[in-house]
């Protein structure tokens, strides 16, 4: 014992020392630093990288068009490891010690909530780009993806349309879901459908028999499923070794984009609906745009999906808000925002001022054999983005805290 | 009332599966006291195979060597140093499975591939699929040829004599070290080709070993070490509890039940089902 | 008198060093990082203590920590509440309060759960355990199964828990608010002063007769039971004393991190403060203490670098040094330091 001490002593303050020399030099003042902090290790890194590369051909192609305010970005990646505090902490180094401009950041809800209270104690800005499960509203968090009236609401109607009365409800154990699920409920009940299940299984659970035999037994019209990650492979192969298929048991999911096909096989989900505001066909001339560019900087193989196209706007939300503001600055940058309009892959999107979250069109779409998604019906127009949900007279008493 | 009756064949599949992960255990843990954390990623390369493949069939033995293969240069570089310090091989062998996983990653990339499921096993009986009955045979062919190794050949004799009495065995002229490195190719090996059964129901990627790995060895811990008809019992077990916890829970409850419920059996008995009757002092 | 001193002159030095360079030399950022790691460190203690010391290897220390933090973020939920619920309550449609919640509106009832009941938990499953002889590698499945299993049960509480998504966006502790850097600090030099107190108090029980038999029940229980001792009974305490350990570092780390989520007390934050122990030298407490800051610091400044390779660096760490230097860091210099000598 008595030979460790020094040692220790020396280790500490070898580690300080190096803890300490972690400061970098302020930013050039012709380059403006912005921070993109997904997961690059763990089980979210899956999805999360591609949002990061979307990200990066963003801040590319501003680049290429001569910066913002004449100012190159150069942009601080990094790892959230999936790991929730990670989130917060990376955070925290991006804005006290790169001192970045904004953050462009996050999948997991959990990541979100993680961050939300770092961003909004050194009022520094953090753009998500993730379909979510609403119910918030940071006024230090521009939210890009859809949130429950983009995305939930939509696909209950395209069920509601298509005839479908009765739904079983399978989701992962955790709070989109389960928040998803509450709305479901709510607008059923206004709506004269059933709902003849709600299971939710742990996140990675892989064994799916019993649930697919509740399913099967209760035989609902569509089955609508919010579960996440590798689940879902292994809820679809069951499911279809179950005899069941998309003619006679539709299952109609909103965390399935085209990245995740061909881990579940296509074979397996062929025919399937989706819901999103956005599919690699979507045609729009920025989305041939969009697609073209990043095929040609990761690879012909690749497919670009909803949370990517939602994170590549986002850098281009954010440039265009710094353009009109004149500055980086925050608060300045807030001001700015509202009402910035662009026509985006997926459409036109507008920032709604109230809540900083977009106006956007959904879109349900049904996976083909070749693994993309194609778009069978839209909302027409965008839609307002409502968080909270005020404007549904029957979610009132959803418990929205507002 | 059907659905209950159906989770019957449900729980003895589930049970199937794990036994088909943890067949490999009892053989690393069970006759060796090897805790291999990365018994999982074994499982995983034997997934990989059947990807690389796009084989099933052909995948099946393939995948025997491969993971066998891997097993044994674990064995050979790492483990056989540690023998006597399970709990030491336990964290050694994490290492190694951490190493596996970001290997995967590296070379197959972080998605899930997808592992073509063979045509005639597509569609079922009942409520089973061919798929899950598929499973099932496989577990019991494991299960019969594990058992006639061990109590047929004389291979496997020297390996119980091993299990035994390790320094007995030495002394009676047994190779030790060469029982040892079959041992573990064996074991590695019956969890690669889990691994291809398990393409047939669940995702294929980096993090594959990490679901099954617990269970496997809670399906070891139960059967009591080294004990193949334990194992057998604590898989069936194991899966009609689960099957029938989550069928009047959920899954989320149904993994805490199980938990309770093995606590509950080790007070019962603590050396699991079967226990190796021994005079042996720790 | 003098030899006292020299005994005790290096974990004098490492004090001043904590207590007053740190704090002076780093940026709040940095300095938040050394707390997080400090926690850790404390609960590595624990680990030096139940596996070096105890030899029994847990692989759920992170439940013990896990509920310490939250029963100290139900206390800062409920502080921040005022009198309401808790946000996460209110997106998760529960509608009272409920009752478990109740009694942690005060902090020194949060405070003492935060040691208590992981220790309640660890004497129980300790006592129901060691008594039917589980050891070794069953009592370290065990407990990993147990962290596996208190994962999926506080992600499914989610009016209960948060799920997920754990609790966070903390304002105040005691009235401070924890976004000023003065508190962090104050925060900081808490956490020091703790795992000091601790590494001392656990220091000198290892050295007593307690401690004595404990080794002694490590490396041969049975022969100790003939001696008429009940190593159940010294496993038991052991156990729950490391439990208490995790469960007061939990309760420190929410302050100042900020977050409890489940992901931090899984399999596999319970197992890297194993190897944190093990990097570090498990057989002498202040190696587990050493590993868990250095790991913490590799960790951080790792991902910095290059985030993919931290798994492979953590594996290759893990598998050399319990092929090459099962005794840690410690054991290492511990040689080198010999072979100078002689």
């Amino acid at each position: 014992m008595r030979i460790s001490r020094p040692i220790l002593s020396a280790a500490l303050v070898l580690a300080l020392a190096a803890c300490g020399s972690g400061a970098k030099p302020a930013a050039e003042s012709n380059e403006i630093k912005v921070g993109l902090l997904h997961s690059l290790s763990g089980t979210m890194a899956i999805s999360e990288v591609t949002v990061r590369d979307a990200e990066l051909l963003a801040i590319d192609e501003i680049n290429k068009a001569g910066g913002v305010l004449g100012k190159k970005l150069v942009p601080v990646v990094e790892d959230g490891a999936s790991d929730w505090p990670t989130f917060a902490e990376k955070a925290t180094k991006l804005i006290r010690q790169d001192k970045v401009a904004t953050v462009f950041g996050g999948w997991t809800s959990a990541s979100r909530k993680a961050m939300l209270p770092v961003f909004e104690r050194y009022k520094a800005l953090l753009w998500y780009p993730v379909q979510y499960e609403g119910l918030e509203s940071s006024p230090y968090i521009f939210y890009t993806g859809a949130t429950t009236n983009q995305q939930i609401i939509p696909g209950l109607d395209y069920l509601k349309e298509e005839g479908k009365k009765k739904l079983f409800l399978v989701g992962s154990d955790y709070v989109f879901p389960r928040t998803a699920n509450k709305i479901i409920k709510a607008y059923a009940a206004a709506n004269g459908m059933e709902i003849l299940g709600e299971e939710y299984t742990p996140l990675g659970h892989t064994e799916y028999s019993t649930l697919v035999n509740k399913v099967m037994q209760a035989k609902p019209d569509a089955v609508f499923n919010t579960l996440n990650g590798d689940s879902n492979v292994a809820f679809f192969k069951q499911l279809k070794s179950a005899g069941a298929s998309a003619e006679t048991m539709p299952v109609l999911s909103v965390s399935i984009a085209e990245e995740e096909v061909t881990g579940i096989g296509v074979d397996n989900i062929a025919g399937q609906p989706v819901a999103w505001n956005y599919y690699q066909t979507t045609d729009t001339p920025a989305n041939e745009a969009f697609v073209t560019a990043y095929k040609a900087k990761y690879g012909q193989d690749k497919v670009t999906s909803d949370p990517m196209e939602a994170g590549y706007n986002a850098v281009y939300l954010w440039a265009e808000a710094v353009k009109k503001a004149g500055t980086t600055e925050v608060e300045a940058v807030k001001k700015a925002a509202p009402g910035i309009s662009l026509d985006r892959p997926e459409g036109k999107v507008t920032i709604d001022g109230e809540n900083q979250h977009l106006y956007k069109t959904a879109r349900i779409g049904v996976i083909q054999p070749d693994g993309l998604i194609k778009e069978v019906w839209n909302s027409g127009e965008p839609i307002k983005p409502d968080p909270y949900l005020k404007g549904y007279a029957w979610a009132s008493g959803l418990g929205t805290g507002q | 009332m059907s659905a209950f009756v159906n989770q019957l064949p449900i729980g003895l599949s589930i049970g199937a599966v794990l036994l088909l992960i943890a067949l490999g255990l009892t053989f690393t843990f069970g006759q060796m006291g090897v805790i291999n954390m990365a018994h999982g990623e074994f499982i995983m390369a034997g997934a990989y195979t059947a990807f690389l493949l796009q084989n099933f069939v052909l995948a099946l033995p393939a995948a025997f060597l491969v993971a066998g293969v891997m097993g044994l240069i674990l064995e050979r570089a790492a483990i056989r140093h540690f023998y006597g310090r399970p709990l030491d091989t336990l964290l050694l062998t994490w290492g190694v499975s951490l190493v596996l996983q970001q290997l995967a990653r590296d070379l197959f990339g972080a998605p899930n591939v997808q592992v073509p499921a063979p045509s005639w096993l597509s569609g079922g009986v009942g409520i089973l699929p061919y798929n899950r009955l598929f499973i099932m045979a496989l577990a019991i062919a494991g299960v019969v040829a594990v058992w006639l190794y061990l109590n047929r050949t004389g291979l496997g004799r020297r390996t119980q004599a091993v299990v035994q009495n390790r320094r007995l065995a030495a002394t009676s002229g047994i190779d030790t070290g060469r029982v040892d490195m079959l041992t573990f190719f064996i074991g590695s090996g019956l969890a690669g080709v889990a691994g291809v059964a398990l393409t047939l129901i669940g995702p294929v990627g980096p993090t594959l070993g990490t679901y099954y790995i617990v269970d496997a060895f809670l399906v070891v811990v139960a059967g009591g070490l080294g004990q193949l008809r334990g194992a057998v019992l604590a898989a069936i077990g194991l899966g009609l509890l689960n099957s029938y916890a989550e069928f009047w829970s959920d899954a989320s409850l149904a993994k805490v039940i199980v938990f309770a419920v093995l606590i509950a059996f080790l007070q019962i008995r603590p050396q699991g089902l079967f226990a190796l009757r021994s005079r042996v002092l720790t | 008198m003098i030899r006292m001193l020299r005994r005790n002159l290096p974990f004098a030095t490492v004090a001043v060093i904590a207590l007053v360079a740190a704090p002076l030399l780093l940026e709040p950022f940095r300095l938040g990082l050394l707390a997080k790691y400090l926690c850790y460190a404390i609960v590595a203690l624990g680990i030096g203590l139940v596996w070096g010391k105890g030899g029994m290897l847990t692989l759920g220390q992170g439940v013990f920590f896990g509920l310490g933090g939250y029963s100290m973020a139900m206390y800062l939920k409920l502080t921040e509440a005022g009198g309401g619920l808790p946000d996460f309550m209110v997106w998760s449609g529960v509608e009272h309060l409920p009752a478990l919640w109740v009694p942690f509106a005060n902090p020194v009832f949060a405070l003492v759960m935060a040691v208590l009941g992981p220790m309640l938990i660890a004497v129980i499953l300790g006592t129901l355990v060691f008594r039917q002889r589980v050891r070794g590698a069953y009592f370290a499945i065990l407990t990993q199964a147990l962290a596996a299993a208190m994962v999926i049960l506080l992600v499914g509480q989610q009016g209960l828990t948060g799920g997920t998504n754990g609790m966070t966006n903390f304002f105040e502790l005691f009235g401070q608010d924890l976004a000023e850097d003065s508190t962090q600090r104050l925060l900081y030099l808490a956490v020091a002063v703790v795992l000091g107190a601790l590494y001392l108090a656990t220091r000198q029980l290892v050295n007593s007769r307690y401690g004595r038999l404990l080794v002694a029940v490590r490396d041969g229980e049975d022969r100790v039971r003939f001696l008429g001792y009940d190593p159940a009974l010294v496993k038991t305490v052991t156990f729950a004393l490391s439990a208490g350990m995790a469960g007061l570092a939990g309760a420190l780390f929410v302050p100042v991190v900020g977050i409890i989520s489940p992901a931090l007390l899984g399999v596999v934050p319970s197992l890297e403060l194993v190897v944190a122990v093990a990097v570090g030298g498990r057989h002498v407490l202040a190696g587990a203490v050493l590993g868990a800051v250095v790991m913490g610091y590799a960790k951080t400044a790792f991902s910095e670098q290059f985030a993919d390779g931290w798994l492979y660096l953590q594996g290759a760490l893990f598998i050399l040094v319990m092929t090459l230097a099962p005794k840690g860091v410690i054991g290492v210099m511990g040689r080198l330091r010999r072979a100078r000598t002689t």
